[in-house]
């Protein structure tokens, strides 16, 4: 595929979020520019292309489960509208497992 | 002189001594106010001496001092995060501090709880700690709550303090603060780390969130690791514990950086620190919102579907007669030649110790198509493969678990067991050199 068909975004994964993506804490994709994509497609995308094992502990319904925090550019994603945020080029999109040892 | 007559004189002279002596107390009370007068504040020559390194920095200074003389902090939880938080609010002479902890010393915590001592093993946690905090500093006020906090002592509690630290290691007992803080209206400083990671934040600060503003819903309980499964390197909570306790410093001298909507991520593996923007208070949440529906302490315990500790409580799965004890696994191993033991700890737990001739297959892996075809290899390789294969972990709870998603994975007729207690119960029971983690 032509880089001007694909629009880079990077996820990454923290709090031990990572354990279920092959233990990769950076994943650098390269989406199909023929569509919009939004959380809601981006989340559809990684449970059936990226996720290595174990979904029901990440995903829940359409989005993610209770105690992992979503960012968009460092920023809540409630504050850039969840699921139905517009992904742009080069986007980072953050998954943290939140953590409660001490 | 009789002897009555003696006693009288001893007692007149020894009230004397006492009158002249409280009459000393008084004039060096006028003394100290005189000199605080001139000098516009209420620090004593000591204090001044003692805290002069932190007092010469401008964003402390003698005011900053005196906000700490009166500061009340209470830490919830005296561990990983809670040693390091206390040690430096005694340090620089926080006026109170509260520690609660209903648990004792062990000793893997020593490695990184370092206000605990190898003498404090089996000792209250608290009571441990708080001794190593009036050595510290002999001028503080220490209180000591060696409890389990919860719906009916947390509000008595924190009502005598002004900040709040949660350094606790269970949700459960986190949402509890959150709850109490809201409702006692008190600023709560939430720190937390396990393996590499550590997490910051404050909430109820200046109409800042809560904690249930950020996660309305408990995490599902089989997704929240702790330290004694996932480990912790100890200047990780000793990171995050450190900033805990300059956070409270910040919300006794009110000042700028309070992580009030913010979130540090702390990732000590590949050394980053990364500060992000959190949402405000949500109208709608539940304890802190318009409309707050939760305005008395429920039970966090069922809330959250777990205990409110981070211990392990034994799992039954499996029916008595699908699970084997150590002592029927030690015969197996010696009567039936070399039966297959699958081990399904981590790797990292493998490498600690095994089970000669076991295999290694994580609980995390057994769903996928490499760790099956390894288990298929081995059972056709061994001397009797129609015999039982037994299942092993620390403390028999994952291996209930393996063993229910074997039966449901392989097709074949194969029977297995799992070992009741696990690895545990082989060095309580049969060997007593095996290695405990
Ligand atoms: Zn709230």
């Amino acid at each position: 595929m032509m880089t001007s068909e694909c629009m880079p975004v990077t996820l990454e994964f923290g709090g031990g979020a990572e354990l279920l993506f092959n233990n990769l804490k950076e994943h650098e994709l390269q989406l199909p520019n023929s569509r919009i994509w939004t959380v809601r497609e981006l989340l559809i995308w990684m449970k059936d292309n990226l996720i290595a094992e174990r979904p029901d502990l990440f995903f829940h319904g359409d989005s993610v489960r209770p105690g992992i925090l979503v960012l968009v550019n460092e920023t809540d994603w409630e504050l850039m509208g969840e699921l139905e945020y517009e992904i742009q080029r080069k986007d980072k999109i953050m998954f943290i497992s939140t953590l409660h040892g001490g | 002189m009789d002897a009555l007559n003696f006693l009288s004189k001893k007692e007149e002279v020894e009230k004397e001594i006492n009158e002249l002596k409280s009459q000393i107390e008084e004039k060096k009370r006028v003394l100290e106010t005189l000199v605080s007068n001139q000098n516009k504040h209420n620090l004593t020559n000591w204090e001044i001496s003692r805290y002069s390194r932190q007092i010469l920095v401008p964003n402390i200074g003698i005011k900053g001092q005196e906000s700490f003389k009166n500061g009340k902090v209470l830490i919830i939880g005296a561990g990983g995060l809670g040693c390091p938080a206390a040690q430096y609010l005694a340090g620089c002479g926080i006026g109170h501090i509260g520690l609660v902890d209903y648990d004792e010393v062990e000793e893997n915590n020593l490695h990184r709880q370092l206000l605990h001592q190898e003498n404090s093993i089996g000792t209250s946690k608290v009571r441990s700690a708080a001794q190593a905090l009036r050595s510290i500093n002999s001028h503080i006020k220490v209180d000591e709550y060696p409890v389990q906090l919860n719906s009916l002592n947390a509000i008595q509690i924190m009502q005598s303090y002004s900040v709040v630290i949660d350094a606790s290691d269970n949700p459960s007992t986190r949402y509890l603060v959150n709850d109490a803080c809201i409702m006692t209206k008190l600023p709560l400083v939430s720190g937390s780390a396990v393996g590499m990671e550590g997490q910051l934040t404050v909430y109820n600060y200046k109409g800042g969130p809560c904690y249930r503003c950020l996660f309305p819903d408990p995490p599902p309980p089989n997704t929240v690791s702790n330290c004694g499964d996932a480990g912790v390197l100890g200047p990780v909570p000793g990171v995050i514990g450190t900033m805990q306790a300059l956070q409270a410093i910040h919300i006794l001298l009110e000042s700028e950086g309070v992580l009030s909507s913010k979130l540090l991520l702390f990732d000590g593996a590949d050394t980053k620190f990364r500060t992000v923007k959190l949402r405000g208070k949500s109208a709608g949440c539940v304890v802190c919102g318009e409309n707050p529906t939760i305005t008395r302490l429920i039970d966090y315990e069922q809330f959250c579907g777990a205990p409110a500790n981070d211990k392990h409580a034994a799992v039954n799965l499996l029916k008595p007669e699908e699970r084997i004890t150590v002592s029927e696994l030690r015969t197996a191993l010696k009567e039936k030649g070399k039966p297959v033991v699958i081990d399904v700890r981590s790797k990292t737990e493998f490498d600690i110790c095994r089970l000669p001739g076991s295999v290694n297959i994580p609980l995390a892996d057994i769903e996928k198509q490499s760790a099956q075809n390894t288990l298929k290899s081995v059972i056709s390789k061994s001397p009797n493969p129609n015999e039982p294969v037994y299942v092993i972990c620390r403390r028999g709870n994952d291996s209930q678990k393996a063993v229910k998603k074997l039966r449901e994975l392989m097709l074949l007729n194969q029977d297995f067991f799992d070992v009741r207690g696990g690895l545990h119960a082989w060095a309580r029971d049969i060997d007593h050199t095996f290695p405990i983690y």
